[in-house]
């Protein structure tokens, strides 16, 4: 007797069995012999030149949240297409505020210049203004 | 019927989608500034309209046939508080123009943000569903870390910017956690389902108790409840101090609602089975003792403030202690105490909050209690509202902060919490030293060689106004608490 999350823990346990018995049995029967050549990377990706942990452009955050945004909103434009016939006009009036207001959000990001690649004028903060902190309990 | 019920909320999704807009489309800020007024006001006088509404009407409201399909409830003590959501967004957003054009410049984006956080919160007063409950903190919460860094040069606006967010990012994960666990134990969001499982004795005891301890976790943070308040005076005392006054008041205020919904939910009165009559007792406890140590420690920690402004912080934290006592007594007369004191402690907090912004400088100067001192002479009329602001937040019977302690007293005194009532006392005993030492300070101080400017604008309208509301319930407090007590029936 299970019930529907039994089989779904069921589903983990076979499915994390599965590749750990594969790795477990690869790592026992293969031979174990590195070289530097063996180990350098081929055809899977390039020579490392730094660390990956490096300052990126806020910009790409922006973007990153609308396109977020948007896949979300796919999200929940999917099952309610599925069963749009069901749904009926107040779900489709439902679902053109929702994207009503996301277009909206979209407008607004445009407006106010976020999409541009290149900004205008970039600020810099002054040494000053950041070091002239007076001392708090 | 329905839709005049969610006219509030409705009025205030529209405007929260709206301002963008026009901040997208002008760039007149008197323009922006203006539909945020109008928006808070329409939505006010719907919210009123609501309000007046008779009960028996909402209760004929068949709940599953409504399209909200009893997620939200309507009406009762949830339109109250979107009355005073908006009400101090309109007062903090009166005081805001020069203090924002004076300190860094007024940007538009800071309306709207008010906006959506008041939006947030009037979900959150409507919930009746733990999801939109969860919703409806979340977009409160999301503004509030914006807003707190909206000085974004300023280093201290940075680090409560980053602060709250961390913090806050973190109880959510509570919230969430134990709302996963009250679903596990009783199957079921909607709050009401909740309380009659609960009453009925279907809920998995354990999962249950793990849930509701994990809300409580969740909401305490968001009321600055000890031990998760310490970020509160680093917050407040950071971010802009408009901001510190919208957050403190409307913020605390709506996690309150939150408070009161959870409470009406999971501590039911009548306890039918063992269950649930030990969660109402060791509940109710575990609050009275939180509640008992936030007021001492908010108010003994605000003792030894030198800043104004973060002796504000302070004392708001032992306020949240005190309307925890409303919580903790869990009685209609807790939750109408709860109602009078948030109104009078916004107008006491946000004008509190508003002369210091008028009188600071540059965020750092004119915030310690020296440079308070002898202000008098120079500026009457903010000496004179301070001081009635001080002595309402002291609990000084002719104004509305005393009647608001006493309300909470007496329902505590109700709930067999005597000792929590005489620890309410000792603390309130405490607070007076600093509230009534910045009334010494500006009175009978010589005034400091530098006299500061004072810059007030439309922030006098605010002033006059939160005065105005802490005498007018100080001496009329029968108008709120009769009608407050037939909200909870």
């Amino acid at each position: 007797m299970l019930t529907e999350f039994g089989v779904i823990l069921l589903f983990f346990i076979i499915g994390f069995l599965f590749v750990a018995v594969g790795l477990l049995a690869a790592a026992i029967i293969r031979p174990h012999k590195p070289n530097p050549i063996k180990n350098s990377i081929y055809e899977c990706g390039e020579e490392i030149i730094g660390e990956p942990w490096i300052r990126f452009n806020v910009r790409f955050y922006v973007i990153g949240l609308v396109f977020l945004l948007f896949d979300v909103e796919v999200v929940f434009l999917l099952p309610w297409a599925v069963i749009f016939k069901e749904l009926g006009w107040f779900a489709f009036i439902e679902m053109v505020i929702f994207v009503l207001i996301l277009i909206i959000g979209l407008a607004y990001v445009w407006a106010k210049g976020d999409l541009d690649w290149e900004k205008p004028k970039p600020y810099i903060p002054k040494l000053e203004d950041l070091v002239s902190e007076k001392k708090r309990f | 019927m329905e839709y005049i019920l969610a006219s509030p909320l409705i009025s205030i999704l529209f405007f929260s989608v709206f301002i963008p807009v026009v901040d997208g489309i002008t760039k007149n800020r008197t323009t922006v500034f203006v539909l945020t007024l109008l928006g808070l006001i329409i939505t006010g006088i719907l919210a009123i309209y609501t309000l007046l509404i008779p009960v028996e009407t909402i209760q004929a409201l068949d709940s599953s046939k409504t399209i909200t399909k009893n997620m939200i409830m309507f009406g009762g003590f949830s339109a109250y508080f979107d009355i005073l959501f908006c009400l101090a967004g309109i007062l903090v957003i009166l005081a805001s123009r020069n203090y924002l054009n004076r300190e860094y410049g007024e940007y538009k984006e800071y309306y709207s943000l008010i906006v959506a956080s008041i939006c947030g919160m009037i979900l959150i007063a409507h919930s009746n569903n733990l999801l939109v409950l969860f919703i409806g903190i979340e977009t409160m919460s999301i503004p509030f870390y914006i807003l707190a860094g909206f000085f974004r040069t300023n280093q201290k606006s940075i680090e409560a910017s980053i602060k709250y967010f961390l913090l806050g990012a973190f109880s959510t994960g509570f919230l969430v956690y134990g709302i996963a666990m009250v679903y596990g134990a009783t199957g079921s969001l909607d709050i009401s389902i909740i309380s009659s499982k609960i009453q009925t004795g279907q809920a998995i005891e354990i999962y249950l108790k793990i849930g509701l301890a994990l809300l409580i976790i969740g909401l305490c943070f968001k009321v600055a409840i000890f031990p998760f308040h310490q970020w509160a005076p680093d917050v407040y005392d950071g971010s802009p101090t408009v901001v510190s006054a919208f957050m403190s008041t409307a913020g605390k205020a709506a996690a309150l609602v939150g408070f009161i919904i959870i409470a009406k939910g999971f501590l039911p009165k009548n306890s039918f089975n063992e269950v649930s009559s030990l969660l109402n007792t060791n509940f109710k406890l575990i609050l009275a003792i939180l509640s008992a140590i936030t007021m001492i420690i908010g108010n003994i920690t605000a003792l030894v403030q030198k800043n104004v402004k973060r002796m504000l912080a302070y004392s708001s934290v032992a306020h949240a202690g005190y309307l925890l006592m409303g919580i903790a007594s869990n009685n209609q007369d807790g939750w109408s105490g709860i109602i009078f004191y948030s109104t009078a402690y916004l107008f006491m907090q946000i004008g509190a909050f508003i002369v210091v912004s008028v009188l600071e400088r540059q965020t750092e100067n004119f915030v310690t209690y020296e440079e308070y001192s002898g202000i008098h002479k120079s500026h009457p009329f903010l000496a004179a509202v301070m001081s009635m602001f001080m002595l309402s937040l002291a609990g000084i019977p002719p104004f509305a902060g005393f009647f608001g302690k006493y309300y909470l007293f007496v329902a505590a005194v109700k709930a067999d919490l005597l000792w929590l009532t005489v620890i309410a006392v000792i603390a309130s005993i405490i607070s007076m030293y600093f509230y009534i030492g910045l009334i010494l300070q500006m009175y009978f101080k010589e005034p400091l060689s530098k006299e500061p400017e004072s810059d007030t604008g439309l922030a006098k309208i605010t002033l006059v106004i939160s005065a105005a509301g802490i005498l007018f319930f100080g001496i009329f407090p029968q108008i709120i608490v009769n009608f407050t007590e037939n909200l909870f029936k």
